[in-house]
């Protein structure tokens, strides 16, 4: 990692979160291994992108890291605080520091409340203002992401994509967190309003000096916007960098066909494609080798025997590659 | 002329009002080419496509234009004309290939009823040419996966399933509304490879729908800009790409960050966000987030007219 | 002008609250002005229904003035509500219910009905018991005198028919909450337990599911002396599990919502989530199958009732009066078409108005993204 020891925000070792399923009396039919030993760690103060395919356990992370859903296996450290330890009740205590923001805005505000309200409720929860100042803070944070004051007393399906997401950026910034994770925040929404939400998202970012973690399928765009880029594919981190190193020099053969597959957006002007064999393998088989083996067409024996694990390939820049 | 379409208008009756999600629309597609309909999301663009088949749903329906296929009206068919222009010479492929497979029938035997259908062929012969037809969109080992159900496929998979239902019928031309959005990037780009390579081998035209900017400038030769129900600005894609003329345009190409490009620029997008279509603003419906607009764009929703060779638009404001 | 409810709002151009205001007032002054000594007599009697009758009718007149008079100074001084104010999901459903003329209609015929039925002790012209002189007045045809004629022992049908209304109309509405407030929590509380407290509760429930409900009944009625609460305890008792399953589905398939991660993301305590976040969205639909169940249970009395298993004569219902005025069919129609028709109405209007509610709280008027 580029931060000095100790210096992390946040840091994930060896995390794992599987998914049983099937055979509720007899044992376990199977598990889906969709995080599989990530190691990871965050600056304080960085943008730190996570891209990956669909299924590839990017989302899964996001939400192991905050415990929206139970890890297996491994141990998550934010600022000193071993995270997985904690009771159910201390790590409510500790949501006022780690917060989120969802992919889709449509489905992540209760649709029976006022947006004054959706926004007062982590206000009240944790006591972060006395009563009589929710009202003045919740048009505060609406100022911030840019709305005006009386969009309090309006409801969720009143409003645009766009409204609906800087809601959910406001409601994540009321608790004042050291820490977001942004899970696809404007996948959902139309391309004219996507630069408004991140604009707004990363200069609060800047301005509060939030840490973000920023989970996207859009290469381009966490390019642009992203410190370093981590690459995750089956459940592993395979490739961690600068963002614009990964971009000029991928080294795993994955993310090489990642960045030939982004359209150029130049008319006649095609990328040269590096074009992956289906992969026939389920999501359940065994977790010996290299989860990419089966699409690589550089693979050898030792890629299917023994699983290669992120090694420094110079101070910045970490690959998990037998063949590199 | 393939097909051409003339003041198109399909309208949504609904409780709270008329919705004209398609609102006085023209366009020609010729023979092989490919064009691409691109607009946000509750622009019109699918009412479009679904309005050449007759498929657009309840409440809503064609209220007015033409749609001439080679010169013969679509509007005026019987449903049983129709249903064989249906597959036969119009094919059309979904964003969600999983909803739009049956999913308690084989693969092998939804491309297989499509060809009797619309090929007449015997039930052995129907069997043969689905396998192959598999093969031909790239599915490895076409005998084994025929056999198989929608829900063992996986994305990519089930759209080139999808897709070999809709060329099964040999159509002249292919819609695809929103073909890859559904789906990853490297798989992306290997299903617009796949398309590109069906349209030249069977000589088709493609009406490729989409929102993705990217997409667009991979695969088409002409575009059309949709918003609000109308068609805001139309060219070839090279010199619409360098030279867009309406700020609608402008805006969304510049919506789009492109890899490994302008790293040091901020994003830029469009101010506001794309109105209810019940709505509308008054005038130009793109005037509140219009940086040029001016009284005139208040009053009235300007024409589209030629503005170059192949460059049409409507803005007050581009001369 | 200010002292007659309605008025102000008439001139002021609020005219929908100004008729039902005034349309209000007149009623129940008229019911006053004509019965006062009966009201009166209300508070000197023991009958607890003749004080709710007396209450009711006071406090309805009470409330209806002071009401106009509040809303009135409201609107002169303040105007309506900022534009500003969103409308939720409730106020966006009741528009869509009101423009549904036929959902409309049922509503207040409902209404009406229950008002009346609270109100019989005070409207009734005879006593629903009274035997007089038999020979004489038994079977007497619908007339001025008799509206809906008498039965078998000379008993006026239409006071009966009232006091019928309040015995299933206070049946339908009371089995129907006890029923739904049992189904709600018991299905809440599995859904936010799960694991195996769930398991267990949800097999209790196809237990209650699999028990033969109308054999219970006919066993208690036969051990019990049937009334009124024995009769809302079986109907409630019996008929929960339906909601309970449904409350329970819903709240697990909201839990995996993304507001309610979201709720679970600021670290909104468990309980807190799914009363405040996942029951207010899981009970609307309940209210459509409440509006429908309390047809149920007016319709399940009047079936015991007309096998002789319900409410006993002489107090009335509309079951029972049914069933005595079957034997009756062909000397005196009108012993049991006045009472089986009132029960038709009510079972329809029911059925309409929950017609009305599902279809204003359609969620697709919130959602709405087809294009």
């Amino acid at each position: 990692m580029t931060a000095l020891a100790g210096g992390a925000l946040l840091s994930i070792t060896d995390l794992k979160t599987h998914f049983r399923f099937g055979g509720r009396w007899v044992g376990t039919a199977g598990s889906v291994r969709a995080v599989d030993g990530v190691t990871l760690s965050i600056n304080p103060g960085e943008v730190l992108g996570l891209v990956g395919e669909s299924g590839s356990g990017k989302t899964t992370l996001g939400r192991s890291i905050l415990r929206l859903i139970e890890p297996t296996d491994g141990s998550i450290e934010f600022d000193g605080i071993d995270v997985r330890g904690l009771s159910a009740v201390e790590m409510r205590g500790l949501r006022k520091r780690m917060q989120v923001v969802f992919q889709d805005p449509y489905q992540s505000l209760s649709p029976r409340m006022q947006i004054g309200q959706i926004i007062a409720e982590p206000l009240r929860l944790h006591r972060i203002v006395p009563e009589t100042q929710v009202e003045d803070r919740v048009i505060e944070l609406l100022g911030k992401v840019g709305m005006e004051p009386y969009f309090r007393h309006r409801y969720p399906h009143e409003m645009s994509g766009g409204q609906r997401q800087r809601i959910a950026i406001a409601r994540a910034l009321s608790l004042e967190p050291d820490f977001i994770v942004a899970d696809e925040p404007v996948s959902a929404l139309d391309a004219s309003v996507r630069a408004q939400i991140l604009n707004v998202l990363l200069a609060l970012q800047r301005s509060e000096g939030i840490t973000l973690l920023l989970i996207s399928h859009d290469l381009a765009v966490v390019e642009r916007v992203a410190d370093r880029i981590a690459v995750m594919y089956k459940g592993k981190i395979v490739e961690v960098t600068d963002a614009h190193r990964l971009v000029d020099r991928p080294l795993h053969p994955y993310t090489q066909a990642l960045v030939s597959a982004v359209p150029s957006g130049v008319p006649g002007q095609s990328r040269p494609r590096v074009v992956l064999p289906t992969d026939t393998s389920s999501p359940t088989a065994s977790a010996q080798g290299c989860p990419f083996a089966p699409r690589c067409a550089e693979a050898q024996p030792i890629c299917r025997a023994a699983t290669p694990h992120l090694q420094r390939k110079d101070s910045a820049h970490e690959v998990a590659c037998h063949v590199r | 002329m393939l097909i051409d379409v003339q003041n198109l208008r399909s309208h949504f009756f609904l409780d709270e009002g008329v919705l004209k999600a398609v609102d006085d629309v023209s366009f020609s597609i010729e023979e092989k080419e490919t064009v691409a309909l691109v607009g946000e999301s509750g622009c019109g663009k699918t009412i479009v496509a679904l309005s050449f088949l007759d498929l657009i749903p309840s409440p809503g329906r064609v209220v007015g234009g033409r749609i001439l296929l080679e010169g013969e009206d679509l509007r005026a068919m019987s449903a049983t004309q129709m249903r064989r222009v249906r597959g036969r010479q119009i094919g059309l492929i979904f964003q969600e290939p999983g909803a739009a497979l049956n999913p308690v029938q084989t693969v092998g035997g939804q491309v297989a009823d499509v060809l009797k259908l619309h090929r007449a062929l015997t039930r052995h012969e129907a069997r043969a040419e689905a396998v192959k037809l598999l093969g031909d969109v790239g599915i490895a080992d076409p005998e084994r996966w025929a056999g198989a159900y929608p829900f063992e496929l996986s994305g990519g998979m089930q759209q080139r399933a999808l897709i070999a239902t809709a060329i099964a019928g040999r159509p002249k031309l292919l819609i695809a509304d929103e073909p890859t959005t559904a789906l990853d990037p490297t798989v992306q780009a290997e299903i617009l490879d796949l398309l590109r390579h069906l349209q030249d081998e069977h000589d088709m035209a493609l009406l490729l729908i989409t929102h993705d900017i990217g997409v667009v400038a991979e695969m088409a030769d002409r575009m059309m800009v949709m918003y609000t129900g109308k068609i805001l600005e139309t060219g070839d894609v090279r010199s619409l790409f360098k030279d867009a003329r309406h700020p609608y345009t402008q805006g969304l190409l510049g919506s789009v960050p492109q890899l490994g490009a302008g790293r040091d620029d901020p994003l830029r997008g469009i101010p506001g966000a794309v109105p209810d279509f019940l709505e509308l603003p008054r005038g130009c419906t793109f005037h509140p987030r219009c940086d040029l607009a001016e009284d005139v764009c208040l009053s009235s929703f300007p024409p589209i007219r030629g503005i170059a060779p192949n460059r049409s638009c409507a803005c007050h404001m581009v001369a | 002008m200010a002292f007659v409810p309605g008025l102000g709002h008439l001139v002021l151009g609020r005219t929908t609250r100004g008729a039902h205001l005034l349309t209000v007032a007149w009623a129940g002054a008229g019911v006053l002005a004509w019965r006062s000594e009966r009201v009166f007599a209300a508070f000197a009697s023991r009958a607890i229904d003749e004080w709710i009758a007396s209450l009711f009718l006071l406090g309805s007149l009470l409330f209806v003035v002071v009401y106009s008079r509040w809303d009135v100074g409201r609107l002169l001084t303040g105007g309506d509500e900022p534009s500003v104010v969103g409308k939720g999901p409730w106020q966006v459903a009741s528009r869509r219910f009101r423009a549904n003329t036929l959902a409309v209609a049922s509503a207040y015929m409902i209404v009406i009905l229950y008002v009346v039925a609270v109100l019989t002790p005070l409207l009734a012209p005879y006593d629903p018991a009274a035997i007089d002189n038999v020979l004489q007045t038994r079977y007497l045809a619908p007339s001025g005198a008799h509206l809906f004629g008498t039965d078998e022992f000379g008993r006026d049908l239409f006071t009966r028919a009232l006091y019928g209304a309040r015995v299933s109309l206070s049946i339908g509405l009371l089995a129907m909450l006890l029923s739904k407030s049992i189904g709600t929590t018991y299905g809440a509380v599995a859904a936010y337990f799960g694991g195996a407290v769930d398991a267990v509760l949800m097999r209790m429930v196809d237990v209650v599911i699999a028990f033969p409900t109308f054999y219970l009944m006919l066993m208690l009625v036969g051990v019990f002396e049937a009334n009124i609460v024995l009769i809302v305890l079986i109907l409630g008792l019996t008929s929960w599990p339906g909601t309970a399953r449904y409350i329970r589905g819903e709240i697990l398939s909201l839990k995996e919502q993304g507001f309610s991660e979201a709720a679970r993301a600021i670290g909104l305590p468990p309980r807190l989530i799914i009363i405040r976040h996942l029951i207010p969205s899981a009970l609307s639909p309940v209210l459509v199958s409440a509006a429908l169940s309390v047809a149920g249970m007016i319709g399940a009395e009047a079936g015991l009732s007309f096998l002789g298993l319900g409410i006993r004569p002489p107090t009335p219902s509309w079951g029972n009066m049914v069933s005595a005025g079957q034997d009756a069919m062909l000397v005196a129609w009108w012993v049991a078409f006045f009472p089986g028709a009132l029960l038709a109405l009510t079972l329809v209007s029911f059925s309409l108005l929950a017609d009305g509610i599902r279809d204003a709280l359609d969620p697709k008027v919130l959602m709405r993204r087809f294009v």
